[in-house]
């Protein structure tokens, strides 16, 4: 019977029979796709032609001829478009990294408000979290954008801030250090190694005598050199201090509105969601645990750094990934107030070469490698906070 | 009675940091909230032809929304004619909430949405039945916003469902590609592949088919959203027990039927809050068509703020577009919740 069944099959062959059939779909299927980009292809070919726009990569070792406002890298107006591409590529860096930063930070006390027994505080923190997921993320980045540029004093009248900081419409202001600078960030370096050395141990010895280890030898190590380091360059080097003039600030530090619009903007908006990630993340945890952690006779703290928090990032990792996704590829609207990113520098050398084509291929595959990035990084811490047995 | 009240004071003043904190907020709000009210609403001024009045008293301006409200709803559609795009904006609500009452079948839906659509596009464009012709570049304001969110939700589902069983077919060809297509556009902003549509697709067509901005975005949002629904979807073929599809192919169907008939309709209900959470995402992420210059409620009302005369009110401005969206949300929100509710009673 079953013999029988197999010979019609393989009488009826052709596209009753399944591997046939399969290899014929995936060959027409990639036939229509190579059809439609042969004819996409040709189409270019032509129009480029038609309007005469030079192709190939040439163009990025051409002279830029524009200035940019804001660069961490040697820029001038003389230097090429490959190197305006890579001002523009770091400063998206340092947005998304700061912005990575300041929305988690933001977001954990939103989502711990949010949590919080105090009838006050709770609705507060929902209230802020709905508000400002409801609402585009361009809108409230052209409202911080307008408050700092056009509601602020200009610089004669700006008010002195603690520290001699000073926020004007022309961004804020603070006092700067010109050297010794790296002796804050070595200070920080030997604190972290020192730190991570601390934790192995302390954790070998809570393996063989029992006990949490303490937190706060970490964190004095982690903090506490670098301030350190910090206190003794500010003591035997002068500060470079803003000072107002009727025309602008001399001297001090600046960062621009530009720049701060969009730090304060994006940081605000993702601060709602990672709130919410981490809000659904320790609801997750079943009440048992931390009612039992009190059985055992750890204090809140304790509950919540060692027997919640794990299990709640558990949880909230994936979620967070997408989130910080989220934000690195929102820094592309830095385009709409005019910060010097990735997005709007290409676009500066798109209107001016017309080689639209090469450009937006660049500027694609460094957004694509900066979201691949950050879901490989992702992807490791995942794998280290998951429980053994469930990667 | 009196275990409400000590429940209440344990949560107020249960401990230390916590008295602290509840005397902070009670201060901030002492503080904070009377001059709020009295800008936005006792100082305010309502209506009033010049902004002189709102200098004088001070308040909120909400005269510039009185003087302005046309501009910012609208955007440069002529004024005579703006019932229209009233009326298509209201046509289409009415087709997504028939199509998502889930009350007729998927010829009426399908039917329906040809009907609309052309109606839409009808009283948008004019040029017969006597209405006058309107060039898309004039459309603007929340009838553009909502059509866009909506234009790119509907073209992108076909496409979403193509790639999502794409990505879990066994044919190792169509897979790669349905999966690189996601995973491309999922890779980069939606700001780029604005562009990419505004700058790429006049070179890539044949020189004698032009193809206007609003279309070319709209090409743009469809690609980027289909890439995210492709996903959604994707999770709710998965919720979907393996034993359909199988008890589908002893019936003898083939793979389009099982995946149209069985699957797709369970897997679609699975994923309606996902849907619902791109939904929301996708009608905020119209406003970015500002950016290649199409005039969306936000760009109308950055344009109504540019008037010299009431450059000033900034808050007021945006405050009032940033309610349009946030009721919006909220009401896409709450009734995917009434939607989910209603299709597990149902079940």
């Amino acid at each position: 019977m079953k013999a029988a069944a197999v010979e019609t099959e393989r009488r009826a062959g052709g596209w009753n029979e399944p591997a046939f059939r399969a290899l014929a779909i995936q060959v027409l299927v990639l036939a229509i796709v190579a059809g439609v980009v042969a004819f996409l292809g040709l189409n270019l070919v032509g129009n480029l032609e038609a309007r005469s726009i030079r192709t190939g990569f040439g163009f990025l070792w051409q002279a830029a001829s524009f200035e940019i406002g804001q660069s961490f890298i040697p820029y001038s107006a003389d230097a090429t478009f490959g190197t305006a591409l890579l001002v523009g590529l770091l400063n998206t860096l340092v947005v998304a990294l700061l912005g990575v930063i300041l929305s988690t930070v933001a977001g954990t006390f939103v989502g711990i408000a949010s949590l919080s027994r105090n009838p006050l505080v709770a609705p507060l923190a929902t209230g802020y979290v709905e508000l400002v997921r409801n609402v585009p993320l361009l809108l409230q980045l052209y409202v911080w954008y307008a408050v700092l540029t056009q509601m602020l004093p200009a610089a004669a009248a700006a008010p002195k801030l603690p520290f001699g900081v000073y926020l004007a419409k022309s961004g804020l202001h603070f006092p700067i250090l010109h050297s010794g600078l790296w002796l804050v960030l070595a200070a920080l370096f030997v604190g972290m190694v020192a730190a991570f050395a601390y934790g192995l141990l302390a954790r070998r010895r809570a393996d063989r005598f029992g006990g949490p280890p303490p937190l706060w030898p970490r964190a004095l190590l982690l903090a506490g050199l670098p301030s350190l380091a910090f206190l003794f360059v500010a003591m035997t080097t002068p500060f470079d201090v803003p000072r107002p003039t009727r025309f602008g600030f001399s001297g001090g530090g600046q960062v621009s509105p530009e720049l701060t619009a969009l730090l304060i903007g994006l940081s605000l908006y993702n601060a709602a969601f990672i709130a919410e990630i981490l809000r659904a993340g320790i609801m997750s945890v079943d009440r048992g645990q931390a009612e039992a952690a009190a059985a055992l006779g750890l204090k809140r703290g304790q509950t919540m750094r060692l027997v919640v928090i794990p299990q709640a990032l558990k949880v909230a990792v994936p979620p967070l990934a997408n989130q910080y996704l989220n934000l690195a590829k929102n820094t592309s609207l830095a385009i709409a107030i005019g910060y010097p990113d990735l997005m709007s520098i290409g676009n500066t050398i798109i209107n001016q070469t017309g080689q639209a084509v090469e450009v937006i291929a660049i500027m694609m595959a460094a957004y694509l490698a900066i979201s691949l990035s950050i879901s490989a990084f992702m992807n490791w811490y995942n794998a280290r906070v998951a429980l053994v047995g469930t990667q | 009675m009196n275990a409400a009240v000590s429940g209440l004071r344990y949560r107020l003043f249960g401990s230390i940091s916590n008295s602290l904190l509840t005397v902070a907020m009670l201060a901030a709000f002492v503080m904070l909230l009377p001059p709020l009210l009295r800008w936005a609403f006792f100082d305010a001024t309502w209506a009033a032809a010049s902004p002189d009045a709102c200098r004088a008293n001070g308040g909120a301006c909400w005269a510039f929304i009185h003087e302005k409200y046309r501009l910012i709803l609208f955007g440069r559609y002529p004024y005579e004619e703006q019932w229209r795009p009233l009326l298509a904006l209201a046509l289409a609500v009415v087709l997504v909430l028939a199509s998502c009452s889930l009350r007729f079948g998927w010829r009426m839906v399908l039917g329906g949405w040809l009907l609309g659509t052309a109606i839409i596009l009808l009283l948008m464009r004019g040029g017969t039945l006597g209405l006058a012709p309107v060039p898309t570049d004039l459309w603007g304001g929340l009838p553009l916003t909502v059509l866009l969110a909506i234009g790119g939700i509907v073209c992108a589902f076909p496409l979403a469902v193509l790639l999502a069983l794409g990505r879990r077919s066994r044919l190792p060809v169509v897979k790669s590609i349905c999966v690189a297509t996601i995973e491309m556009v999922r890779g980069v902003p939606l700001v780029s592949v604005l562009f990419m549509a505004s700058f790429m697709i006049p070179l890539f067509l044949p020189g004698r088919l032009q193809v206007d901005a609003l279309l070319r975005a709209l090409a743009a949002i469809t690609l980027f959203s289909a890439a995210y629904l492709a996903e959604a979807i994707r999770g709710g073929l998965q919720a979907v027990s393996p034993g359909q599809e199988q008890a589908a192919a002893a019936l003898g169907l083939t793979y389009w039927q099982t995946s149209l008939l069985v699957v797709l309709p369970q897997a679609l209900r699975h994923a309606i809050p996902a849907i619902a959470n791109l939904f929301i995402g996708l009608f905020k992420d119209t406003s970015l068509v500002g950016i290649v210059g199409l005039t969306d409620l936000l760009l109308a009302a950055k344009q109504a703020l540019a008037d010299p005369q009431w450059r000033t009110f900034i808050v007021e401005g945006y405050v009032f577009v940033a309610l349009i969206y946030a009721a919006f949300c909220f009401f896409i929100s709450r009734y995917s919740r009434a939607l989910e509710r209603r299709l597990r009673n149902e079940r």
